[in-house]
């Protein structure tokens, strides 16, 4: 290798992005394999994208704490985004388990299917590991645009093309705002790398309009990507049309990745400027906290109520960015460990209740549940505890930790908003408990279960549990990854 | 000299943008977008990147905008050029962007710039290849994954479906 070249990366670079070759790697590779294999023996895709993910997961043990900088300061790994690739290989894993039957049962059994989540989750991993403007925003789309291709894969329905539709055409003009703030970054700063866009901001006077009008744009491309208010109006219409474990999938896998990009941005690149951001920030929290918890209530459609339940979800986790310290960025990082879980459980839920000529989708359709499949009403029953954020589950943590780094840093106010909103929500989550176990059933429940499902649910079951009781050591190991300040 | 060539550039760019959403037949807001995307490429002239500035028009100009064209041909756009769009009152969304843009251009205009042109860059094919090989290798090979990612996305929304 010739000087030139060394003084930008050397071989030990390759190593660091093993873990992301071996994800895009494969989903090259399966895009073959697909045309190899013969129909019947269809199921060695969604089996050799697990195994991937098991590899590239493997990869990043091996790799995790090295905290190696590479590409000239463009990707890092360190245990912050070891957290979130943890995050990411366990949604990319329970959604191929979750779609096996579900795609049968809707005709779009195309092997494409399982290489588009790949590519998407590779896309993911970057984000979580770039360290710079240039890197994140191309983890972005990378994790974006397959995404945007799964929501319309159901063919047939209009529904789904209409919601791809609207998916790309919002998703493509975010992007655009967000490449606009950090072009002007970029001009006040004359950098991308955030540790450098940092020192800029220390010594440098950009403090002007242009860089409130850069945040804005940031602020505003980002909450897109999360789905807060007033943001989030392509949430429901895409969660709805899209299939239901894409659905599972934005919900968890996406969001986190774009939380991952947004606290190293904000917490990162643009700390010094903490004062700038925190409003902007803090009314989005808000807005989505009010908004998705009180829209939720009047939905019919469960997952529309789920979308809405998500945006909301988005406004507790930016609080713990609000608040702007170690503890708050390791509260949302627990917070997205642990809605992970919960979503991909509830979400299981709902596909196991498409069968045949049952939808499943509407919250009516729950009536009774709870007198004949007393299993699946139960653990429902937990997942809609865990999001409403009642105790011993696991998102009453989740909440409380993010709630208690507010606290710590003086801003009662917002904490005791978002304690009123979570009460709202647990009106309509309870609504469906009631709806399950005070009601006869209207007719026979026909459940679609599989085995790949049934793993998914009995894991995200324990995990909510156990999250609940003991969430100890997953506290620790977010504080432990969240980047020093 | 140079700031009078800007603006220049930057008001047709701007114009022929407006166009582009405002024009009510589809051809027309086409022509218009090959109009605001050769003033880019002048605006990257301006910038010494004539690489750019030709990579612009060969395949925005060149090859995005003839597809457009064709898709255009291909569809039945008479009913859309009859609707209306949006569906709120015009007064109010072009209040909106008003304000909005005013807000902008003042930002613009009260924050002093203090960078100059970019130092020791020379604008040439080669050196463009040496840093997008060497600096830009990773953001390079994950722009590949993305265009694969794309490609294989465009297929299957569009392929019919035994």
């Amino acid at each position: 290798m010739n000087s030139e070249v060394a003084a930008f990366f050397s071989p030990g670079d390759f190593l660091a992005i093993l873990p992301e070759m071996v994800i895009a790697g494969m989903a090259c590779l399966l895009l073959l394999v697909d045309i190899a294999v013969p129909r019947t023996k269809k199921c060695v895709v969604p089996a050799l994208a697990v195994l991937s993910v098991a590899v590239a997961a493997w990869f990043s043990y091996e790799l995790a704490g090295s905290g190696v900088s590479a590409f000239s300061g463009m990707f890092v790994l360190d245990g912050y985004s070891d957290f979130f690739k943890l995050i990411f290989y366990i949604v990319a894993v329970f959604a191929i388990l979750v779609s096996l039957r579900y795609i049968r049962t809707e005709e779009i059994d195309l092997g494409e299917y399982y290489v588009l989540l790949l590519f998407s989750l590779s896309g993911m991993m970057i984000m979580a590991s770039g360290t710079d403007l240039l890197t994140i925003y191309l983890g972005l789309e990378l994790a974006s645009l397959p995404v945007y291709a799964l929501v319309g894969f159901l063919q047939k329905s209009r529904k789904s093309n209409e919601a791809a539709m609207k998916y790309i055409i919002l998703g493509a003009f975010s992007s655009a705002i967000l490449l606009y703030g950090i072009s002007l970054i970029y001009g006040l700063t004359g950098t991308t790398q955030l540790a450098a866009i940092s020192a800029a901001l220390v010594t440098g006077d950009v403090n002007g309009p242009l860089f409130t009008l850069a945040v804005i744009m940031l602020v505003a491309g980002f909450g897109f990507k999360v789905a807060g208010f007033p943001f989030h109006m392509w949430a429901p219409d895409a969660y709805e049309g899209a299939p239901t474990p894409i659905t599972a999938f934005m919900a968890a896998g996406p969001k986190a990745a774009a939380f991952a990009v947004i606290m190293r941005v904000f917490l990162e690149g643009l700390y010094p400027a903490y004062d700038s951001w925190q409003m902007a920030i803090a009314a989005v929290a808000v807005g989505s906290m009010v908004v998705g918890n009180i829209t939720a209530i009047l939905q019919t459609s469960i997952k529309r109520m789920l979308a809405f339940s998500s945006v909301g979800h988005a406004g507790y986790a930016l609080l713990g960015l609000v608040a702007g310290s170690e503890e708050g960025m390791a509260s949302v990082m627990f917070y997205l460990f642990v809605y992970a879980f919960m979503n991909l459980g509830i979400f299981g839920i709902v596909i196991m209740m498409r069968k045949d000529s049952q939808s499943g989708d509407q919250i009516s359709h729950y009536t009774g549940l709870g007198k004949s499949n007393r299993l699946t009403a139960l653990a429902m029953l937990i997942f809609l505890f865990s999001l409403a954020g009642i105790p011993p589950t696991a998102g009453f943590i989740a909440k409380f930790y993010v709630f208690m780094a507010l606290i710590n840093k003086g801003m009662v106010g917002l904490a005791v908003i978002a304690a009123l909103m979570s009460a709202v929500a647990a009106y309509y989550y309870i609504r469906i408990v009631m709806l399950m176990y005070m009601r006869e059933p209207e007719k026979e429940f026909a459940l679609a279960s599989s085995r790949g499902l049934l793993c998914v649910l009995i894991i995200a079951l324990a995990a909510v549990v156990a999250l609940g009781v003991y969430p100890g050591y997953f506290i620790d190991l977010a504080r432990y990854a969240a980047f020093p300040l | 000299m140079e700031k009078l060539f800007f603006l220049m550039f930057a008001a047709v760019a701007i114009a022929s943008g407006l166009a582009v959403v405002t024009v009510r037949n589809p051809v027309h807001s086409a022509l218009a977008l090959i109009v605001c995307l050769i003033q880019v490429a002048a605006l990257f002239v301006l910038l010494r990147s004539p690489f750019l500035a030709a990579v612009q028009i060969f395949i925005y100009v060149g090859a995005v905008m003839v597809l457009f064209l064709f898709v255009v041909l291909i569809l039945d756009m008479r009913k859309a050029v009859l609707q209306a769009f949006p569906p709120v009152k015009k007064r109010f969304v072009v209040g909106v962007i008003l304000v909005l843009s005013a807000q902008m251009v003042a930002f613009v205009f009260l924050t002093p710039m203090g960078l100059g042109p970019a130092q020791g860059w020379e604008p040439t094919v080669e050196s463009i290849g040496r840093v997008l090989f060497t600096k830009y290798l990773f953001p390079f090979e994950v722009v590949s994954v993305i265009l694969l990612a794309a490609l294989v996305a465009a297929i299957v929304i569009a392929k019919e479906r035994q």
